[in-house]
């Protein structure tokens, strides 16, 4: 079976890369081919590198607090170019409602501090192993 | 034709990235319908200049490559950019971070970059690479331009897809003698010696150009060394007034210095591959060289059918079985049985695709 390909992004301006590429060094151990593209990014430039890619998932840090703007943007951004089958998911310092909030408006689990990365692998695993089967 | 891949041709004819992402990933993947659509790509083939860029981790090519898309965007010409990083042969896992250096250019409508792994070289690496780029010049950019880490066969075999390959060093990339060395020093029509605000920068220019001269045959008939008349046994010199003329029988590669951190020397590298693609076109060469790709790709979809049809095929195995015992107990060697094989399956190979 073909890679898993993520795009690990940083959206807007905080500069704490750490959690992103933790996260990108643990799926690309995973066996997944992972897109890096750094810090400060804005929905539109994650939106296109997610379709020029092609891939499957897009995973956000978010630690500005800015979630409930950058997140939804990202989303409207693919669905406007028709790739609502991206899973959109990420983490970062959220609170609980938002995070309610962000997946009732589309997004796939977002994932707070302290989450061990076997629980994002197995999770990515666990949506990508349903999408196949129910394309196939 | 199924309606699906009928909806996506018409998408990537009118020219939505979206459309070409998903035919990107078919090709790279050898997903189904991968065939039928290189067949309805083909006669959009043949437009685009590809450009090879590669060298040692580190040396500076994804920003060379940012720089010469910014150039080649100013002139007015669309490019497609690949970017090909190792797979990890422990996890099949890779980290592919060239877009990084590459924001610049990230919301350019008139360019297309496209992260690929090398996942291995089973399977045509090399061959996917350059399909891909096939996709790319359907799609109708001017510009390709193949950037890959210029580590193992398979990587340069992905650089030399190119009409034209530049080979990026930085004055650590070692002393004279790793410039004697095979592989990447013989693959280049242009070397950019990079970072040449550093230390031994215009030293490792010199050894690079005192190589081409040697190869050019200057040193024929030089007395080892004490009486040289140094204006006229120049390797070096000699080297670098052949890389200036515009000679179309012998293209000899210019050794050139940028620092892309500041973007100097990026015009006198974007000029040296016009200059190339003028002598590639009046030598004739790049006829020869996409003859050969075109004679390639032939090659691989051959063996890429022989494989499939053969080990896809249930009786195929089934027979393979059944000759174990034969060959367990010496009555038939691997050969013979191959031989059998092959002869067994004539009209299996020579079927339809289905």
């Amino acid at each position: 079976m073909r890679p898993i390909r993520v795009l690990v992004a940083k959206p807007g301006l905080d500069g704490h890369d750490r959690g992103a590429k933790v996260v990108a060094a643990a799926l690309r151990d995973a066996g997944m081919e992972v897109i890096y593209t750094g810090l400060h990014q804005t929905p539109e430039m994650i939106a296109t590198a997610a379709i020029q890619e092609d891939v499957d998932v897009v995973g956000l840090s978010i630690l500005s607090g800015a979630h409930m703007t950058l997140i939804p943007r990202v989303l409207d951004l693919l669905r406007a170019d028709g790739r609502d089958d991206i899973l959109v998911t990420g983490g970062g310092i959220i609170p609980r409602e938002d995070m309610d909030a962000l997946e009732a408006r589309g997004t796939g689990r977002l994932f707070g501090p302290g989450t061990p990365t076997s629980e994002l692998v197995d999770y990515i695993h666990d949506w990508f192993e349903a999408r196949e089967s129910q394309t196939a | 034709m199924p309606q699906s891949l009928e909806a996506l041709v018409a998408d990537f004819e009118a020219g939505k990235s979206a459309a070409l992402a998903r035919a990107v990933s078919i090709v790279e993947n050898h997903r189904a319908g991968y065939d039928e659509l290189m067949t309805r790509l083909h006669p959009h083939i043949g437009r685009a200049q590809r450009l090879g860029i590669t060298g040692p981790p580190g040396a500076g090519k994804s920003t060379v490559t940012n720089l010469i898309v910014q150039s080649l965007r100013q002139e007015g010409h669309t490019v497609g950019v690949i970017a090909v990083d190792p797979t990890s042969p422990f996890t099949g896992g890779a980290l592919l971070g060239d877009r990084v250096r590459m924001e610049s250019v990230a919301l350019d409508p008139g360019v297309y970059i496209r992260s690929m792994a090398t996942r291995g070289s089973l399977g045509g690496l090399s061959a996917r690479t350059a399909e891909v780029a096939d996709v790319l010049d359907a799609f109708g950019f001017d510009r390709i331009i193949i950037e890959t880490v210029g580590v193992g066969q398979t990587e340069l075999d992905i650089a030399r897809t190119a009409d034209t390959t530049v080979v990026v060093l930085v004055p650590e990339s070692g002393d004279s003698i790793q410039t004697l060395k095979a592989g990447v020093m013989e693959i280049a029509d242009i070397f950019v010696v990079n970072k040449g605000d550093r230390p031994g920068a215009d030293r490792l220019r010199n050894d690079i150009e005192l190589m081409l001269g040697l190869r050019r045959g200057s040193a024929g008939g030089v007395p080892a060394h004490h009486g040289v008349q140094l204006k006229t046994f120049n390797p070096i010199r000699i080297a670098r007034e052949a890389a200036r003329a515009e000679d179309p029988e012998r293209w000899t590669p210019p050794v050139l210095g940028t620092i892309a951190s500041r973007g100097e020397g990026i015009d006198l590298l974007l000029a040296a591959v016009a200059r190339h693609f003028r002598y590639l076109e009046m030598s004739g060469a790049l006829k020869g060289r996409r003859r050969i790709r075109l004679r390639n790709q032939v090659a691989e979809v051959v063996a890429e059918r022989v494989r499939n049809r053969l080990w896809d095929d249930p009786e195929t195995n089934v027979w393979l079985d059944a000759q174990l015992d034969l060959l367990e107990s010496g009555a038939a060697t691997p050969f013979s049985v191959a031989d059998e094989l092959l002869r067994r399956s004539g009209p299996l190979l020579t079927g339809v695709d289905a």
